[in-house]
């Protein structure tokens, strides 16, 4: 199944993320992350939620049934730059600490707490890198892991590609014409 | 200037203020205060004790559907809000503008599985529009003000303010000038000029075109520019279950009811069309059958007002969003000239000729309500309709609300439609058994000066007959009930014989003897047996000054055709020749 990656910003307000999250849910969808905070404008916050289904216009149209969304991208095939955190605690012996400390230099990880026998690394990156990291570290024995979820901005000026969608006047966007 | 009032204060003025003045409910723990304030405003704030909250819901649903208004409903903490979700979920599904007012437990024990709580806003999240939990007298005069905006534009649906008990206690100076901050719910009601006219074009190239009128019409109040519509471009007009009332069925372009239980020749004419024009409906699946399979040939325009709904179903060339009375209106504007018109008016005149032929082939009403009379039965469904025809089309000025089953698909295909709109009140989508009996007490308060008749089967009477008692402690005459008593569970009884070989699980069905019933509620009660009896008991309905019950006993296996199985094609129906 394919991921999908929905912008949405959003009235902050209680409930909001149940609402979104629930509307995803009720069509059986699975959300693989979902990172939301406030956005440049005051009372308004930004998700970034990452769908896993072959399917999403329908999600994006309803999303914007929700009182509080204000505006909904699907930015999957956009080029966007996406962002994701780790952060790890590893199984590090004294004998292991030195291979550790080298790969964490060569995928630019932080080393930001180090005990007798554990290590926590903190690394931010494009999906796939921190995929790639954490591959790397595992044989050595992950005692625990976190992960921030997806956050992604569209390049260039434009929030999103609007070429394919007639504006309604309300934000709101319909598809046009064949 | 503005002086301090409790919360529960703030909310009937709020009320008052948005033009409500009456309300259904039930009192209880948590939503006294409120009650405790409503005394004082009880000459502006009329308030109807209902029997059960659900009654309440569908009553306040029902008084919203009569006049396109505001419907209004209360219930206390836990129960009293768990008994709303039915109605809530029901108005979310036929958009219907629905007011919930919920009393919750104190904030201080708010989260604490408290006497009497539900999470009620978690509930009802998925099943109404917008939700909201008011924890601060502060915030009453905003939240009521932005909920009913919420309920009542755009495409209605129901609102619920959850409000802490001590919210209501408290007390507060409301600011009534705050502005609407709904920066994501600006509904669209003008159309796109250029989408309108590319509709324009495809309408004028079409050979066999056809309108789907839905909700949307009614809604709008936009029956009397899709007749002016239709009839510049004499465009055939199929209208749905909800669209009946959008456009008279007396009308020479009217064709009636399409989907599972619609006409033979609605169906077939929506397989055939090359261009087909929805306004104001949602493709439902009971009116598409299986949607990869709908109107084949078809190019399709769709105006809705909620763009969710263009595309879900059905594909589109043509979306339109905007209000259906501003679209048509848009429409009218742009039509071209007579004589650019001629092509259609004569295709149209042609592809008019050959569904009227495909009607007469397949048998128009008359002739199913003939048929069955002619069976041996003392008492055919299809006879009581017949009575009931005549006498409110001599009779006028009606509201014939019907609860859902079989009686509701024969109201739908055996009565003429043509009193406008507002007249059909009905539970489509969420198909709430037990809808009717508390609709009709809210159609009644709003339309104290016609006669509402209720049509309903005997399974959905006795899920909600307790608000016959509401109806007589209200002092309301002008309700008179037809149950279509015949012993099943109907629907699911004849999709059994049909589909599942007779057998019938969970559907054979006793009850009081209605009439009885009836008056011990201190109503009138007749028992008809007879299809000789019909008509004199009807009439005495009319001419009893109160409520009264008909209990038709009849015919116990009759099945509603034509009708098309679940997930089939429109095009392959059952009718009542091949499947009976």
């Amino acid at each position: 199944m394919k991921q999908h990656t929905i912008v949405a910003l959003v009235q902050d307000r209680p409930g909001v993320l149940s609402r979104v999250a629930g509307l995803v849910r009720r069509r059986g969808y699975n959300i693989a992350s979902l990172a939301v905070g406030h956005s440049e404008q005051p009372g308004i916050s930004r998700m970034t939620i990452v769908v896993e289904s072959d399917y999403v216009e329908q999600v994006v149209k309803q999303l914007y049934r929700l009182i509080e969304v204000i505006k909904v991208s699907d930015v999957t095939d956009d080029p966007t730059v996406e962002r994701e955190m780790v952060v790890l605690k590893l199984h590090v012996p004294p004998s292991a600490r030195h291979e550790i400390v080298s790969m964490c230099g060569v995928f630019e990880a932080k080393i930001v707490d180090v005990g007798t026998s554990t290590m926590i690394v903190e690394m931010t990156g494009a999906p796939a890198k921190v995929e790639n990291f954490i591959e790397v570290v595992r044989p050595h024995g992950i005692k625990e892991m976190m992960r921030t979820g997806r956050i992604a901005m569209v390049r260039g000026a434009r929030g999103h590609n609007a070429e394919q969608y007639v504006e309604t006047g309300n934000g709101m966007s319909v598809p046009t014409l064949n | 200037m503005s002086q301090q009032l409790t919360g529960a204060q703030i909310m009937c003025e709020a009320l008052i203020r948005e033009g409500v003045d009456v309300m259904f409910g039930i009192p209880g723990g948590a939503i006294m205060p409120f009650y405790f304030a409503m005394w004082e405003y009880r000459d502006r704030l009329r308030h109807v004790l209902c029997r059960h909250e659900q009654g309440a819901g569908h009553a306040a649903e029902g008084y919203a559907r009569a006049t396109g208004r505001l419907g209004v409903c209360i219930g206390t903490s836990g129960p009293g809000v768990t008994n709303l979700v039915t109605p809530i979920a029901d108005a979310m599904m036929d958009s219907t503008p629905l007011l919930a007012i919920c009393g919750q437990v104190g904030s201080h024990v708010l989260g604490k599985d408290a006497f009497q709580e539900t999470d009620i806003t978690g509930i009802t999240m998925p099943i109404t529009k917008h939700n909201y939990l008011v924890k601060d007298p502060n915030d009453l005069a905003y939240v009521f003000k932005e909920a009913i905006y919420i309920a009542t534009t755009g495409r209605p649906g129901p609102v619920l303010i959850d409000i802490t008990k001590d919210a209501m206690q408290k007390s507060a100076i409301p600011n009534w000038d705050v502005k609407l901050n709904l920066p994501g719910y600006k509904p669209t009601y003008q159309p796109n000029r250029k989408q309108i006219r590319e509709a324009i074009k495809l309408l004028a190239s079409a050979k066999k075109p056809l309108i789907i009128a839905g909700n949307g019409v009614i809604m709008a109040g936009a029956h009397e520019e899709l007749r002016h519509f239709a009839e510049r471009l004499r465009l055939p007009v199929i209208t749905t279950l909800h669209g009946i009332g959008a456009f008279p069925e007396e009308h020479p372009l009217s064709l009636g009811m399409p989907g599972m239980h619609g006409w033979v020749h609605c169906n077939r004419a929506i397989q055939e069309c090359d261009v087909l024009f929805n306004i104001g409906g949602r493709f439902d699946d009971r009116v598409t059958g299986k949607a990869s399979t709908f109107a084949p040939n078809a190019k399709v325009i769709h105006a809705d007002i909620d763009p969710s709904e263009i595309g879900k179903n059905v594909k589109v060339t043509v979306p339109i969003v905007g209000d259906a009375r501003l679209t048509l209106q848009a429409l009218l504007e742009e039509l071209p000239s007579r004589e650019e018109l001629a092509d259609l008016h004569a295709n149209a005149s042609d592809w008019m000729e050959y569904i009227r032929d495909l009607q007469d082939r397949h048998q128009g009403k008359q002739q199913y309500i003939n048929r069955a009379s002619t069976l041996n039965m003392s008492l055919p469904p299809h006879d009581v309709y017949a009575s009931l025809n005549q006498t409110l089309a001599e009779r006028g000025n009606y509201i014939v609300v019907t609860d859902v089953g079989q009686h509701q698909m024969w109201a739908a295909q055996l009565l003429d439609w043509n009193a406008g709109p507002r007249t059909h009140i009905t539970s489509g989508g969420a198909a709430t058994m037990g809808f009717s009996v508390p609709a009709a007490l809210g159609a009644a308060v709003a339309h104290p000066d016609k006669t509402i008749w209720v049509v309903c089967g005997d399974g959905g009477f006795q899920m909600t007959n307790q608000e016959m008692a509401t109806i007589v402690q209200e002092g309301i005459k002008n309700i008179k009930i037809a149950v279509i008593n015949n012993g099943y569970l109907g629907m699911v009884r004849q999709w059994q014989e049909l589909f599942e070989n007779k057998r019938y699980s969970g559907t054979p069905l006793s009850g009081p003897d209605f009439a009885k019933l009836a008056e011990a509620y201190h109503w009138k009660g007749i028992t008809v047996e007879h299809a000789s009896e019909v008509q004199a008991a009807i009439d005495e309905a009319h001419a009893t000054d109160g409520p009264v019950l008909i209990d038709f006993r009849v015919e116990r296996e009759v099945n509603v055709f034509p009708m098309v199985p679940q997930n089939s094609s429109i095009g392959d129906m059952i009718t009542e020749e091949s499947g009976a």
